[in-house]
């Protein structure tokens, strides 16, 4: 039996890796898919204090992430292409037009 | 039991890995794909929790849509300019040093004593789809109700914003 105590180091590293991406990249594209990382680690913890506690609501709640993340990824896929088109802009620091 | 464990070490090494190739992949069609690897192997891990219908489910909406989505997005837009960015150097140092002190510390407390008083419960049957449909659609009927409208206005809200600007 694998100990509980590896799923939630792997989602940690994993979550940091994400981390990471998020601060360090420029790309969107990237930084999305860091966030996507980040959710799936989330996720990995949830099913496993799900198995380990022998409760359903883990895996529930983990469905219900992935379907936020789906919808996430939706919208922020469509802003990003009605802001490349009109801003001709993909790199995160070059999005300040809301800054005063 | 220990035959577990080791693919346990063999999906978290290749999904680590991939992970970091996301971040450090110059291309972003490149780090597309890793992260592809690394969410098959986040699944083949919840088959190892007995969780199969996510196992499913993270395959089918994870790599089937929404790594499909990204892989268009990056196609229609020109990624040109974009992928000539290089790896971040030392520009942003804080966080080469904060995010390892912090993993390090959480690793310490998941890895150290304070967790190793919780003794779970012994590992559950597998759940099958019929307890996870049964719970989904009773006790959580409204939630699972809630998120339906939640996807329907991101659907719009998608469409919209991709939408043509009309005068």
């Amino acid at each position: 039996m694998i100990p509980l105590t590896w799923f939630i180091g792997l989602g940690l590293i994993l979550f940091m890796i994400g981390v990471a991406g998020v601060l360090l990249r420029k790309n969107i594209i990237i930084v999305l898919m860091s966030i996507e990382l980040m959710l799936n680690s989330v996720n990995i913890n949830l099913v496993a204090f799900s198995y380990y506690l022998d409760d359903i609501r883990g895996q529930i709640f983990a469905i219900f992430t992935i379907t936020v993340a789906a919808a996430e990824v939706a919208v922020a896929l469509g802003i990003l292409i009605a802001l490349v088109r009109n801003r001709r802009v993909l790199n995160s620091d070059d999005m300040d037009s809301l800054k005063g | 039991m220990i035959l577990e464990r080791l693919f346990f070490i063999l999906f978290a090494v290749v999904a680590i890995a991939a992970a970091g190739g996301v971040v450090c992949f110059k291309n972003p069609v490149h780090s597309a794909f890793s992260l592809i690897v690394c969410l098959l192997q986040v699944a083949a891990i919840f088959v190892l929790l007995r969780s199969p219908f996510l196992a499913v489910v993270q395959i089918f909406i994870y790599v089937g849509a929404v790594m499909v989505l990204f892989l268009f997005v990056v196609l229609v837009l020109d990624i040109k300019k974009a992928s000539l960015e290089t790896f971040p150097g030392l520009k942003r140092w804080p966080v080469y040093v904060i995010l390892p002190v912090m993993a390090i510390e959480f690793l310490i407390v998941i890895f150290g004593k304070s967790f190793a008083h919780m003794q779970m419960a012994e590992a559950g049957a597998e759940t099958t789809v019929e307890v996870i449909g049964l719970a989904l659609f009773t006790h959580y009927l409204l939630p699972f109700e809630i998120i339906s409208v939640l996807l329907l206005a991101a659907m719009v809200g998608a469409i919209i914003m991709a939408k043509k600007r009309w005068n």
